[in-house]
């Protein structure tokens, strides 16, 4: 069964967004229309099943109000009346408190509004935009129960909605709160007039998951007939407890052949979802290894400070945010090449400072970065504070894509991926392609004879060194996705780093993608079994055994470049 | 030659590393010297900070209303830069060359653990102000954070009876202080009958942060058609990627809420809250809490720390409780000589910020009211559950074989660790 959550035009959008991030800015500024009309299609979604009737009814109006005030046992109360009032208002009402997105003020006769993303306020029984002074308006205090509570009141509201994922959810919503007598007869009556297949589907199971609890057999028999292709855990949950007490042995048979098969299936998914979380983390290994397989592998020089030219990117990110506050679903547009000129330039700084007297010098050169890298972490912990920074999620970034109830992508892990990919092709094509590249390649494998045909040594040293660390500010800005900006950001990806490089062969930046993707799968199917502490442990052994065995890693560099 | 240059390098890096705020160390005979150990650098700087400022405000306001005495105070602050070792050189730099009467420090348990044989050795006082694992008590040190009895057993409790949890999954990094408190909590959830396959145990290493297997694994453990949920012991930095991965994987507060008891106001001002909303922590103290002397200790803070937006949090009123506590028994003892002091704050009382008076107890633990509170947007606490009474903090367990024999008593027993059924001190060798 394949329950797509998203329609598929909406996610191919997402792809585009990512797409965006890897053409210069000229070409941003049009992306960035086209996504952000995106961005009001899907709000003009959610309002509309907002009636602007004004035809306020005394009795809504104060339950509405009362809902903002009081006990929290009282309000849960008061939402279960404005339920059964049938107004088409409701339903809004009681998503946004459940949302946390419900604003009242503190007084008499509260004025009671739900705030949209971009931060505008409509009146929540009038549905007008309020216009002016918004500071009196407090969020509508919420606890789980109430939530929860909440959730299951917006479902029953949810099952007639017109946008069939809604309804799916709100069906699906029902069977995890259990199907009772008053639920089921709601039930049956839409399984009839229900036009969309998903939620045809869920309906299905959700009637059949109540019939298996019926005293006849053949109705029975039907539901875990309907139910053996069902991924959902609360249809496992309840075959089991059929396979395991049901009087009747058929039925018990049936029941456990059932499982049987929904298990085979769940681990194929399993399966599927662990390669997935391999390649996710290889992705992250990737991007903060890349830059280094330029630095480390081409160059020749140990950068200690690689981590915190990471850093510097993630910091960029949360600048760029705070300087465009409202903007945060394109801020990592703007925060990608902004990260990598900044993140260049400190490069630069440091080859031009430091590194280039040290060229030669492998143990001078690791510990004079080792060096800069603590004392770029003082800086940050002294302009930034040794706090954490919050970076925002974008809201594409966030969520994920359902692909069945056990199988799910989420979608800033897929995004990265992508991204990854996209970032070591560039660079590839970089080193392949174009003249820069082509000088790199000369100035390392044999530097006096590149110097001798006219090729600036120095010049491409300060590039290259900056093209590296540009990268590894752009991992920093995927980096600020998924973890902490802060000041140790950098400390902990650095033996990470040197890790793919070292195993994917320096030098080699095929070698970099190989490593980086195989450690990731390695550690993902080892954590299950061995928990993640000894899984890192184990990786790390299993490395060193490989270079024991292989000292140049995966792909060795051939030839000449390889003398040493 | 080389060798000679690496050295060099070494020696150069060593004294970067090493690098300590200068302590002041004035002149003037007629003053109380008050240690500050809290890492100023390194990784234990985003918590640790804060408490040194919170210590140089509460200095600061005690000189304004006249010192101590008849002396004034004066904050020695050292950094012992987030590296263990250098916590135990640092005290002993307090104690011997700086002289000071009393020591407020500390944040991990392993630095506790590197301080406590010199504190014991050269007889000085330390106040220790952080939520810790329990299984201790030396004659030296004041615990004003909570043991587990006073912040994780509450918790659950909570989760027990209110939210009717039936299936647990206990998560933490990996380190001594979510190991003791995770086996602590395991022993006490068998004893109230749950069974070993409705625990999930899961330790991280420090910083982790690709969780996706992980939170997978817990919703998957969470779907067996019982109620659970997840008391995290993970430190500080790790949870952020965790939170953030719940909340893409679409697992709610309302499906399988999570316990922390390490993210508090200050961690929550350095994250987007948006996935934390309605998962729970335990602590003695939030910032949210309404009474006078709450609301006045913040907007002395704010005032001090020059920034409206700042928090204040869970370990900073514990040392406002300690220290007003310390002055109090110094003013009781008239003398700040360690011996005295030591027996005159036992019994001593102080207010806390959230509207009752914490005692000292003969343990060196406090008394302290257990809050329970939800996440909200705006990175603050809504109390869903706070204990009626205050509660006496435990320093050895009564769920764990070989401490719940234990008991301390530094006024009758004149021991941390006194066997009640072999009616022995075990004393310092078994700390």
């Amino acid at each position: 069964m394949r329950n797509v959550l998203k329609p598929s035009g909406h996610w191919l959008l997402h792809v585009i967004v990512v797409l965006s991030f890897c053409f210069s800015a000229t070409v941003f500024s049009q992306e960035a229309e086209t996504s952000a009309e995106a961005g009001t299609t899907s709000a003009e979604t959610i309002s509309a099943n907002v009636s602007n009737e004004a035809n306020s009814q005394p009795e809504f109006d104060s339950l509405v109000k009362e809902l903002t005030q009081g006990s929290l046992p009282a309000r849960a109360q008061t939402a279960k009346k404005l339920a059964a009032l049938k107004d088409e208002r409701v339903a809004k009402i009681i998503g946004a408190l459940q949302q946390g997105t419900l604003y009242a003020t503190k007084d008499e006769n509260p004025l009671v509004a739900i705030a949209d993303e971009a931060g505008n306020y409509t009146n929540a029984i009038s549905g007008e935009k309020i216009i002016g002074d918004t500071e009196e308006l407090k969020r509508v205090p919420i606890n789980n129960s109430m939530r929860s509570q909440l959730r299951t009141l917006l479902a029953q509201l949810n099952l007639t909605h017109q946008d069939a994922t809604i309804r799916l959810d709100a069906v699906n919503r029902m069977i995890a709160d259990g199907i009772d007598e008053d639920s089921i007869s709601l039930l049956q009556e839409l399984q009839k007039s229900e036009a969309n297949d998903g939620v045809r589907k869920a309906i299905d199971s959700a009637v059949a998951l109540f019939n298996l609890h019926s005293n006849d057999q053949q109705l029975r028999l039907g539901a875990i007939e309907v139910l053996k292709d069902s991924l959902q855990q609360e249809v496992r949950t309840a075959l089991s407890e059929v396979a395991s007490n049901d009087t009747d042995e058929k039925v018990k048979i049936h029941a456990q052949l059932a499982i049987k098969a929904i298990d085979s299936s769940i681990a194929k998914y399993r399966f599927a979802e662990n390669i997935f979380f391999g390649l996710s983390l290889g992705s992250v290994l990737l991007l903060s290894a890349i830059g280094l397989s330029i630095t480390f592998g081409v160059m020749g020089v140990i950068n200690m400070a690689h981590g915190e030219l990471m850093m510097i990117g993630a910091y960029v990110t949360w600048v760029v945010q705070q300087v465009f506050p409202n903007q945060i679903a394109y801020s990592l547009a703007i925060a990608i090449p902004a990260a990598f000129i900044v993140a260049g330039l400190v490069g630069i700084a440091i080859e031009r400072g430091v590194i280039r007297f040290l060229y030669g010098r492998p143990l001078e050169t690791l510990l004079a970065t080792f060096g800069i890298s603590l004392i770029l972490q003082q800086a940050a912990r002294s302009i930034f504070s040794p706090l954490n920074r919050a970076v925002e999620l974008p809201v594409w970034m966030s969520g994920s894509l359902q692909i069945n109830p056990v199988f799910s992508i989420t979608y800033n892990r897929l995004y990265i991926l992508i991204f990854g990919l996209l970032v070591f092709f560039a660079l590839l094509v970089i080193l392949k392609k174009t003249t820069l590249g082509l000088k790199v390649r000369a100035v390392s494998q044999n530097r006096a004879m590149a110097r001798a045909v006219g090729v600036r040594a120095n010049w491409v040293d300060a590039m290259t060194f900056g093209l590296g660390s540009g990268i590894a500010g752009i991992a920093g800005v995927a980096l600020s996705q998924l973890t902490n900006v802060g000041p140790n950001l950098g400390q902990a990806y650095i033996i990470d780093s040197f890790m793919v490089v070292v195993f994917g062969g320096v030098g080699n930046l095929w070698g970099t993608l190989v490593g980086a993707m195989g450690l990731g799968i390695i550690n993902k199917f080892l954590e299950p079994y061995a928990g993640a502490v000894l899984a890192k442990v184990l990786v790390l052994v299993l490395l060193i055994l490989f270079i024991q065995k292989r000292p140049k890693g995966i792909f060795p560099q051939k030839g000449r470049a390889a003398a040493d | 030659m080389k060798l000679k240059k690496i050295a060099k390098h070494v020696g150069a890096l060593g004294i970067a590393c090493g690098l300590t705020i200068a302590s002041f160390s004035a002149a003037a005979a007629d003053t109380i010297k008050v240690g500050v150990l809290h890492s100023l650098s390194g990784t234990m700087a985003i918590s640790e900070t804060t408490l040194k400022d919170t210590m140089l405000m509460l200095i600061e306001e005690q000189n304004k209303k006249g010192g101590l005495l008849g002396k004034k105070l004066e904050a020695v602050v050292v950094d012992p830069a987030s590296n263990w070792p250098l916590f135990a050189e640092k005290t002993r730099e307090l104690l011997t060359k700086d002289k000071v009467a009393a020591i407020f420090g500390c944040w991990t348990s392993v630095s506790r653990k590197s301080v406590l044989p010199v504190i014991e050795e050269l007889n000085g006082v330390l106040f220790y102000p952080v939520q810790y694992e329990g299984e201790e008590s030396s004659r030296n040190v004041f615990y004003t954070g909570a043991a587990p009895n006073q912040q994780a057993i509450p918790a659950v409790d909570y989760l027990m009876n209110e939210v009717k949890v039936k299936r647990w999954v206990l998560a933490g990094t990996d380190y001594v202080y979510p190991r003791t408190t995770n086996k602590i909590l395991e022993a006490y959830l068998k004893a109230k009958g749950v069974k070993q396959e409705d625990i999930m145990i899961n330790y991280t290493p420090f910083g982790h942060s690709d969780w996706q297997n992980i939170v997978s694994d817990i919703k998957r453990f969470g779907s067996a058609g019982k109620k659970t949920a997840v008391v995290s012991t993970i430190n500080g930095d790790a949870n952020v990627p965790f939170y953030r991965e719940l909340g893409n994987q679409k697992v709610t507060a309302e499906d399988i809420p999570v316990v922390a008891f390490s993210v508090g106001e200050e961690e929550l001002s350095g994250i987007d809250t948006k996935p934390l909303v309605g998962h729970l922590a335990a602590w003695n103290y939030f910032m949210s809490e309404e009474n006078a002397a709450n609301a006045a200790f913040i907007k002395q803070w704010k005032a001090f720390i020059k920034n409206p937006k700042r928090v204040t949090n869970d370990p900073m009123e514990a040392h406002y409780i300690g220290f007003n506590m310390w002055v109090k028994a110094v003013q009781k003892a008239g003398t700040t000589d360690t011996d005295k002091v030591v027996d005159a704050i036992i019994g001593i009382e102080a207010p806390n910020l959230t509207g009752g008076v914490s005692k000292m107890l003969p343990n060196h633990h406090i008394t302290k009211p257990v809050l329970i509170g939800e996440i909200q947007e705006d990175g603050q606490f809504l109390t869903v559950s706070k204990t009626d009474n205050l509660v006496p903090g435990d320093a050895w367990s009564d769920y764990l074989e070989g401490s719940k024999d234990l008991e301390s008593d530094w006024i009758k027993l004149k021991c941390g660790n006194y066997n009640t059924k072999t009616k022995k001190c075990l004393g310092a060798a078994a700390q």
